[in-house]
Formats: C-alpha cells, structure tokens, sequence
C-alpha cells in the first residue's frame, strides 16, 4: 500500500476518512469538530466530505456526546465522538462508567456500545491543570471497556480504525504532546517533527493494528521497561543517556493487554521499570506492576521500579518539574539495575 | 454585619414540604387541574413558543361522568380501548401477583406501577412497531401492551436459567430489544440522553422511527435531563420525553425534585420543545397527546415533552412502606382517580364494555398470570439457585473474552 509521511493528526484523520467511507454507520462528532474540524484539526475538512449529518458539532456537554452516543450505538451505528481534552470527560463519567461499559452485560448482548471515544490527553504543552491530565487508570478499572493510546502517527491510524470497528466501547487517549512529533522529553531542544521518524510514515488506505497487542519498541537485554504514550520516547532517551540496554514495550492497549509480552520479556531480562506519565498512586502503573509481581515473581532481581507524575494536580509554571523527563526516568532505570 | 446595612429579618433556607403527612389530608390544589376538554388542541406542527401555555394547563378528555369531552378526544375504535383496557387489568394483575412472589421470597425485589397504567399502555397503542422506548422501572405496561410472553418476563423476575438476561439484572429491570424496550439501567435519567441519540440515529439513517424516553419528576433533576432537552432540541430529534409525575420519588415530594410553583412541562419551554401536560390518569387524553407527540416527532417537527400528572399508589419498591411519609389514604383522595376505572367507566357509558364482561376478563388474565409463574417457576428461581452458571458471570463483559477473564473463570473453577 502507498504510504505518506503524516502527523499523529493527519493519521488520525485519515484513519476517521477511511472509516467513514467504507461504513455508513460511522459518525464523527464533537465540540468544534464538524465546520471548523477540531481544535488539534483532526476532523478538519471531513464535514465538508462527509456531509452535516455524519460529521457534526456538538452542545458543550460531555454527558451529552457520550450519551447520544450510546443510543446512537444502541441503534446500530458506531459513533466516532471527539472529548475535546481528556480532562473534560468527567461529566461524562455515568454514561461511559455505568452505561456504556455495562449495556452487552447488563442486555445480556442484546444491545452494544459500539462507540469509540477520542480524547488529547497528558502534557507537556503548558496546558495548566485542566489541559494536561492523563486519566487513564479510571477507564482501565473499568470493567467492559477497552483503554487504547497510541505512541505513533501508524499505530494511531491503525489502532483507530480497530478500535472504531471493534464491538465494545473504547477509549482512545492521543498524546497531544507527540501530535506533530516524538518528544523524548528535552522540551528545552528543537522540536523532531514526525517526517524524520519510521513511524510517521502511514499507509494511505485501510489497515490496522490490533488491539490487546504490546509492541517492542527497543528490544534490549537488561531492564524490561512497560510504557505507552509520549513517555515511550522519554524511556528512549533515559535508556541512551543512562547507557541501559533497556527493552521497552509500548503497551498500545492498555486494557485488556496483551500479558504475554510483558511477562516474556521480564522473565528474560529480569528487571523491570513502570513509566507513565500519570500520577502516581493508584495509577496505571501499580496494576503493571502487581501483574509482574505476580507473574515473573521468581525470575526478578531486583525490586519493581515506577517513575510517574507527581502526586500533585499538573502546574502550569512547574510543568518541567512535575513532568517524569529523561534525567527521572534514567535514575529510576539505574535503581531498577542495582542489587 | 456592617453597620451600614439595612436592618432586616434574618435569611431563611426554603425546603418544600407536601401538602399532607402521615394522619393528615393532602390538599391536592397544588396540582391545578383543568376541566376536561377544556384546553386547546393546537395543529401539530405549532411552534413550541407559540403554545407555552399547555405546558401549565392539563390536557384531560374524561369528564367526571365518563364521556370524552373536547378537541383532545382522539379518534379511537372501541376494540383498540378494549385492547388497552385488558392490557391495564393485566399490568395490574400481574403487578400484584408479583407482589405476592415478592413476599412469598419467590423474586427479591419488585416494583409495581399501580395507578400510573394508563401512562404507558396508552402511549405503546399511539406508537407503531419498531419504534424504541427508552423505559425506567416504572413502565412494564409497554411490555403488556407489546404482548411480551409473560413466562419470560417472570424468568427474568425470579433469575432462573430462563432469565434472558442471565441473572445480572435485579428484577424489573428488562430489556426486550424485539418489543423495542430498552435495557433499563437502574442509574436515573441515563436513558433520556440515549433515546435522543437513538433519535438521531434514526434520522441520521433516514429512517421513520422514533424514539420514547421516560423519567420520573424525581429524576428530572439530574443533569442527564437537562442535557437530554438540549440535544433534542438542538437536533430537532424525533424523540417522545415523559416525565411520569407521580409526586413522589421514594419519600422525596415532587417540589424537593423543583415541582413547587412550576410543572415538569415547563422545563420544556425554555430549551424550546413543545410541551404538554397531561392527565396521565386518563386513557384518551395520554393516547391523544402521544399520538400529537409522535405525529409530530415522525414528521420532522421536533421533539416533545410530556408530564403526565399521576400518583403513585403504591410503594416505591417492595423495599419502601409509604405510610412513614405521606398520608395512607392519599391514593383514594387523588383528584385524577384511577385510570383503569375510569377507562372501564367510559367503555361501559359507550356500550363497549360491561361489568360481566370486566370479572371474566379479570378471572381470565388472573388464571393467565398464575399459569405463567407457575411455568416460570418450574424453571428454577434465585431461591432454589437454579440460575444461570457462575461461569456465564464472565461472558458478555466484552464482545470476545479477553485472556484476563478467562484465567479469573478458571481460578473460580468453573
């Protein structure tokens, strides 16, 4: 297939083209998502294609986007909805939590929430405390829904179009610091844009990446390092800087994920590292952790280690501070490689 | 305080109160009802600005002698209020059938819509096949006027291997997708932002059928309400909004839910839907309004809201005893009465009905319900643990059983 070099924007657009084309059923909505084509423009010119009816704007109600579109669901199409930033989606909270997640259970199959809900989310853009969060954990603890975020322009096409054809709800979180480039964490350096990176180079057409499936992103021999999202290239760039031969896995679906991996690499390298960007008590990185613990117990050598966010709300002015760069995160690598 | 402000009473805090507790005499004037046949009929594709007032008037067709009376009295044959009369009786019947199971420890919990029949037997006659109502717990009319199989609906009740929706639900809280009922939530008001969405789905596809949300006056207090009026009328969505007042949200009176010196129906008006509100005791005036609703919502003329004033008669669930809150007689003192009565009052004064008839259709649906429990019954109950396996707990979670559910299966050993 004839690939193109795209931003994480232009893959998520295109990934959203694609569907709409080949599925009548597909709807895109959102606040500013329909004329104007989003705020990060990742709708941008497929209302315009698409027709009013099949790419619209939306009331600001997160409540209400969410829970049109499980009725939309229910009826039989698959809704496409854009959460302007992951740190709005609070109020949405019921219709995802106790609605969409629990409608084939509680029906017993007889209706599905066939809805993918894309959402910016983390920081590193000077965003403050309502523009940066990384809400992951309180979608992984829920049971029924799958939790999905992309580190690359391909994967986030791919893992789009699974996810938008996928029967069960998904939560679909886009690193809005990575939307135009890897960003290794050194935001005192030029900016990478992705046309320098293999994975900004993305077919044109329909493919997919599936989910539940962990990607080696650096094999490596001595630390197992377990992250997603932006912080796959601050581990990148703590395992060249600390001269650790780390093996890091990109997670890609958070949950339900795909164990084999992780637990195969552990066992071979015997350490492990946790990194997210999230807070960190009770984040994503205990449940990674725990399934280590419980798994490789016996081939570890040393403690679990886990490098995250602070357990303070995302600062505005001390962004760099609260942010795990590549100086935390080497320094949690170098704990994990002692004893 | 500063010395510069004006002397006067200190400031109170406003809590509603009903107009009778327990020992006393409602004063049902609150209410403000309108003579039957009084209020105006307006063409259906009226401008909701245009007709404000019905959202504080009460659309009633039964006068107090049974005839229907003014420009709401539909057009409808007496074999289709037969139809719905039957179909009240044997929601009623059922109802209290259940009850009984329910004290006998046969179900675990059950909740009776007794004296509120009317509001959604009336409304499934005004609505055509395929359309999707979007039900709370309160409705099980709807399924008796789609003619459910009453052995599936108790399957269901009592969590037996016959229950179709595997034991994961308490009781009452069905789903019957091929009735067009959807799965209730047992959360409150979720459903009314989901009909509008099914709404638009259908006009999105292009379709012809349309949506029924219902929500009682408690819940219309939850912002899923609120936004549900919104999306509706921003998108004109072919989609019905009952609010069900029946005064009380378990013990909470309709002014603690923003009833006081207002309606439900008001609430349309400001997010500018078409509103009514309507004697939800009566037969022809709910039929009428709902057929004027979908007409309206099936030609492309928007959404409407409908309150139907009504009464709880009994208790919220079989887990609440009224008389702790409100007077025990109340129901006997509502103005608006029971809506089967009146129905069969109006059926006999057209000479479609007669009391003979009433006890043998009554002995009938009485022999139909017993028949079908006892059906239900020999299939097992959550008393006696014929349920559904332990091991179905971990289907149906996800469309495909990701690896972490099927190692939680075996390590229950199922």
């Amino acid at each position: 297939m004839k690939t193109t070099p795209m931003t994480m924007i232009q893959a998520l657009r295109s990934a959203m083209d694609v569907m709409l084309e080949r599925d009548a059923n597909v709807v895109v909505f959102g606040e500013d998502v329909g004329y104007f084509g989003g705020v990060f423009r990742c709708t941008e010119g497929l209302q315009k294609k698409y027709g009013t009816s099949r790419v619209f704007d939306t009331p600001i109600s997160e409540s209400g986007i969410v829970g049109v579109a499980v009725g939309m669901g229910a009826y039989g199409l698959r809704p496409v909805a854009e959460i302007q930033f992951a740190d709005y989606v609070y109020p949405a909270t019921d219709q995802i939590v106790s609605e969409a997640a629990r409608l084939r259970y509680r029906s017993a199959g007889e209706f599905i929430a066939p809805l993918t809900l894309r959402m910016p989310c983390g920081g590193g853009i000077y965003g403050g405390q309502t523009h940066s969060q990384s809400p992951e954990a309180y979608f992984t603890h829920v049971c029924g829904l799958r939790t999905v975020m992309p580190s690359n322009p391909y994967d986030a096409k791919g893992l789009l179009i699974a996810s938008i054809e996928n029967n069960d709800p998904v939560i679909f979180l886009e690193p809005k610091r990575i939307y135009n480039g890897p960003f290794d964490g050194h935001h005192d350096k030029p900016v990478v844009p992705w046309s320098t990176h293999p994975q900004g180079e993305v077919p044109e057409g329909y493919y997919t990446v599936p989910l539940e499936s962990a990607a080696v992103y650096r094999p490596g021999s001595e630390l197992t390092v377990l992250t997603y999202g932006t912080m796959v290239f601050v581990a990148e760039a703590a395992a060249r800087e600390s001269g650790i031969d780390a093996e890091i896995i990109d997670l890609r679906s958070l949950w339900p994920l795909d164990l084999d991996t992780i637990v195969n690499s552990v066992k071979k390298t015997g350490r492990c590292a946790v990194v997210h960007e999230a807070t960190r008590s009770s984040g994503f990185g205990a449940e990674l952790t725990a399934l280590v613990q419980e798994h490789c117990f016996y081939h570890l050598e040393a403690p679990i280690e886990r490098v995250a966010g602070w357990d303070t709300p995302y600062p505005h002015a001390q962004e760099w501070a609260y942010f795990p760069g590549p100086a935390r995160v080497a320094e949690g690598f170098k704990r994990a490689m002692e004893k | 305080m500063s010395k510069n402000a004006p002397a006067c009473a200190p400031l109170r805090l406003h809590v509603p109160e009903p107009t009778g507790r327990p020992g006393q005499h409602t004063d049902f004037s609150y209410l403000h009802l309108s003579p039957a046949g009084e209020v105006r009929r307006p063409p259906v594709d009226a401008q909701p600005a245009a007709i404000g007032d019905l959202a504080f008037a009460l659309v009633r067709v039964l006068d107090a002698d049974g005839n229907a009376v003014g420009p709401w009295a539909p057009q409808i044959t007496p074999e289709r209020l037969r139809f719905g009369l039957r179909a009240m009786l044997q929601t009623r019947i059922f109802d209290a059938r259940m009850l009984i199971a329910q004290r006998q420890k046969k179900i675990s919990f059950y909740m009776q819509c007794l004296g509120e029949e009317a509001i959604s037997v009336a409304h499934a006659l005004a609505l055509d096949e395929g359309d999707m109502c979007f039900p709370t717990y309160r409705q099980q009319g709807l399924l008796m006027a789609r003619a459910v199989p009453l052995v599936d609906l108790i399957c269901q009740l009592l969590s037996n291997q016959r229950d179709p929706l595997k034991g994961r639900q308490l009781p009452v809280l069905y789903s019957v997708r091929q009735a067009g009922f959807f799965t209730i939530s047992g959360n409150l008001a979720t459903q009314v932002v989901q009909a509008v969405g099914w709404a638009m789905a259908s006009a999105i596809k292009g379709d012809t059928k349309i949506a029924s949300a219902w929500i009682g006056d408690g819940s219309t207090a939850e912002a899923d309400f609120h936004t549900a009026l919104v999306f509706a009328h921003v998108y004109r969505a072919p989609v019905i909004i009952n609010v069900v007042n029946n005064q009380w949200a378990i013990s909470t009176f309709q002014a603690i839910a923003g009833g006081e010196g207002t309606t439900f129906a008001a609430r349309g008006i400001g997010s500018g839907i078409a509103s009514l509100r309507v004697d939800g005791n009566d037969f022809l005036a709910v039929y009428a309004a709902s057929r004027w609703a979908a007409e309206r919502a099936r030609g492309n003329l928007g959404p409407t809201l409908i309150e139907w004033v009504t009464y709880r008669a009994g208790g919220h669930s079989t887990s609440d005893d009224p008389t702790k809150y409100r007077p025990a007689d109340d129901w006997k003192n509502f103005p608006l009465g029971d809506p089967l009565a009146r129905l069969k009052q109006h059926l006999i004064s057209i000479g479609a009905w007669s009391e003979a008839e009433h006890q043998s259709v009554q002995k009938e649906l009485e022999a139909e319900v017993s028949a079908a429990l006892k059906e239900a019954e020999s299939y097992g109950s959550l008393a006696d643990g014929h349920v559904h396996s332990a091991a179905s707990m971990f289907e149906d979670v996800y469309e495909d059983m990701p690896a972490h559910l099927r190692r939680q299966r075996q390590e229950l050993g199922v």
